[in-house]
């Protein structure tokens, strides 16, 4: 059996509106191996930082199971789940609203700690803040600073700390270098690349940016509506992408190269109302190669090849 | 006017924030110029000056704080900067337009995007209020949305859908130049792929030049003709499309190509460019770019390079080119 620190099979989430149930998380199953990371990618509306959010059980499922280290943790109570979070962090996109503007660095890093009871003295308790500092690339100097004295960058690494603070296993990053510069970009994925290397993380790395999944994860689930599309290695993916809504994903992403002649799918409208949809393929009003049968039932995943799973009745 | 095909000229421009105690020097001295039917890439990154170069062109400067200290902006030969301000509502719009980042916000939406293309019209065309809302429908059309949706407000239409509004708004009095801000970044990759397919289309239609900010160098190598990089307000290298990718020069350049994911090679670490750009307010003497710079020498530190030519195309300014046989990583040859 593999090493699977991650299974997450049959979730759902759905949000009761006025207007009916939005369907933003549906069945989807997946696992993750050890040290390893796992690219959620979609457009905005897909339901990935949904996902992300429910396996911290930061909002509860509607139905289906999330296991961590062969323990099941959907609708565990709160108490317990806080214990579980010592071992599950989370790093937001936006580091300018998930970080206390009132409070200095060491109070925001050091806050988990305290929480936790891990350094119960103040003293101690600095002095790990400094060391989590050292480890992300904050100067000692800012120990004291505000979050407005800081760059986005730099904020970005106050939130990296401060997961890391209570030294988990296992952390979701979700958009966690859009909002930044691509020098700085870089910066914070080579930090984060090395963290995993130096103590063995697991990550759900949560993008919309293709190029960034693509350097960054092993495997890549592409989600459509609530459903995961097709899931396989990261290499296969982007060599043989099987879904006809992976295909124009890929087709799209704009390539700082010159003279690179591609074929371009341009797909047409948009994405359709994740409210209450209907028993069809999700993606059938958009793709291009859409039959009657994708339009009388929703295909689910299965595997064309060993590890390629793809969710559409024409593969 | 034969011979000469310039749309928008660009001397010397520099534009400070002027703030009770300290003066943010976003644009220093930038020349630029464009062709008719052409499309610039003004590339950097945060801070860079690049929305407030756009902004000076259409003299939306917010004043107080913003100063336009020195330069000229010529758009087929005419100053901006000397209209009196009536005038220059006569020319946005018209001759120049500009399109933001966010359409949720450049769109009104208490008025039909019809009556808010058609105001566009009637204003420069003078033209009576039906005959401007048929124009609108008629552009309505060509931006791929169905004239009858002319009458429903912006909040019924999508991300996409609103920033193909604001496209028709500034294309329909045919300007002769077009700023572009960051036009498809909050959009989603495939409705990105969408917008500027359409763009490109337009573009070329009507033959209108174009000024696209943007920090996304895929997006330059897919619709744009030249470059210009913009570095703590100044242009620090500036060509044709071949002569920035192909023919790197400048370390920044470099670094922004180094920082980006490559498709072909995962895994690897990227290249970053060490620490941060610098205070706008507070730049260093001789080349901004010098403190993050792998090759800075002595003199970098304290002149501040000027932009010179290295072909007819292609300019750069970077001191270390005065050293002899000085190369960036990028140019030698890979093995």
């Amino acid at each position: 059996m593999s090493d699977n620190i991650l299974e997450v099979s049959h979730l759902k989430k759905y949000f009761k509106t006025q207007r009916g149930m939005v369907h933003a998380v549906d069945d989807v199953s997946f696992s993750i191996e050890r040290g390893k990371t796992l690219g959620i990618v979609g457009e905005s509306g897909c339901g990935k930082s949904t996902i992300g959010r429910v396996i911290l059980q930061l909002i509860k499922p509607t139905s289906g199971s999330v296991r961590f280290d062969g323990q099941e943790i959907a609708g565990l109570s709160g108490w317990k789940m806080r214990s579980m979070r010592k071992e599950m962090q989370m790093i937001f996109q936006d580091p300018f609203s998930s970080i206390d503007p009132r409070r200095t660095v060491n109070q925001i890093i050091g806050e988990p700690l305290k929480v936790h009871g891990i350094k119960k003295n103040r003293v101690e308790r600095e002095e790990r803040v400094l060391e989590l500092m050292e480890t992300v690339g904050l100067a000692e100097r800012l120990i004291n600073a505000y979050p407005h004295e800081l760059d986005g960058g730099r904020r970005q690494r106050v939130g990296i700390a401060c997961a890391l603070a209570v030294e988990p296993r296992f952390i979701v990053c979700d958009e966690p270098v859009s909002a930044l510069d691509v020098s700085i970009q870089a910066q914070i994925l080579n930090l984060l690349k090395h963290l995993q290397r130096q103590i063995g993380l697991t990550y759900i790395f949560i993008t919309h940016d293709l190029s960034v999944v693509n350097h960054f994860s092993d495997d890549i689930a592409v989600m459509y509506l609530g459903q995961v599309v097709e899931i396989t290695s990261a290499q296969e993916l982007f060599d043989r992408p099987l879904h006809p809504y992976t295909q124009a994903l890929l087709s799209a992403i704009p390539i700082p190269e010159i003279g690179r002649k591609r074929q371009r799918i341009i797909l047409n409208g948009e994405i359709s109302s994740p409210i209450d949809p209907p028993d069809q393929c999700r993606f059938a009003k958009r793709c291009l190669y859409a039959t009657d049968e994708c339009r009388a039932h929703c295909p689910s995943l299965r595997e064309v090849s060993p590890g390629h799973q793809v969710a559409c009745w024409r593969v | 006017m034969e011979e000469n095909n310039t749309v928008l000229q660009i001397e010397n421009l520099t534009v400070h924030y002027v703030l009770e105690d300290e003066t943010v020097e976003a644009v220093n001295g930038i020349n630029l110029s464009l062709q008719r039917g052409k499309v610039l890439g003004l590339v950097g990154e945060t801070g860079a000056g690049k929305t407030t170069t756009g902004l000076a062109c259409m003299r939306l400067i917010p004043n107080p704080p913003g100063v336009i200290k020195t330069g000229r902006v010529l758009i087929d030969g005419t100053d901006l900067m000397t209209l009196p301000e009536m005038k220059m509502n006569d020319v946005r719009g018209k001759e120049i337009s500009m399109i933001f980042q966010d359409p949720m916000t450049s769109l009104n939406p208490a008025f039909t995007v019809g009556e808010q293309i058609a105001e566009s019209v009637q204003l420069h065309d003078h033209v009576s209020k039906d005959a401007a809302y048929k124009k609108a429908q008629e552009m309505l059309e060509l931006v791929g949305i169905p004239a009858e949706r002319a009458g429903e407000y912006p909040h019924q239409f999508s991300g996409g859908m609103r920033q193909r509004v604001v496209i028709a708004i500034a294309l329909t009095c045919n300007p002769k130049l077009l700023i572009a801000d960051e036009p498809t970044t909050a959009l989603d990759v495939t409705i990105q792929a969408q917008v500027l397919d359409m763009m490109k289309q337009l573009i070329e239609k009507y033959q209108t030049s174009v000024i696209m900010i943007t920090h996304d160098l895929g997006i330059v190598a897919e619709i744009c003709d030249e470059v210009a990089v913009m570095y703590a307000g100044s242009i620090v290298e500036r060509g044709t499309l071949e002569d920035i990718f192909n023919n790197t020069m400048h370390p920044y350049t470099e670094g922004l190509f180094n920082s980006l994911p490559n498709i072909g090679h995962r895994g690897e670490d990227l290249k970053p460019i060490p620490g941060l750009m610098p205070d706008p307010t507070n730049l260093p003497e001789g080349c901004a770019f010098a403190p993050r710079c792998a090759y800075a020498g002595e003199s970098c530190k304290c002149v501040r390079p000027e932009l010179r030519a290295v072909s007819d195309t292609h300019f750069v300014a970077c001191n270390a080119y005065s050293r002899k046989d000085f190369s960036i990583e990028r140019s030698k040859p890979h093995e």
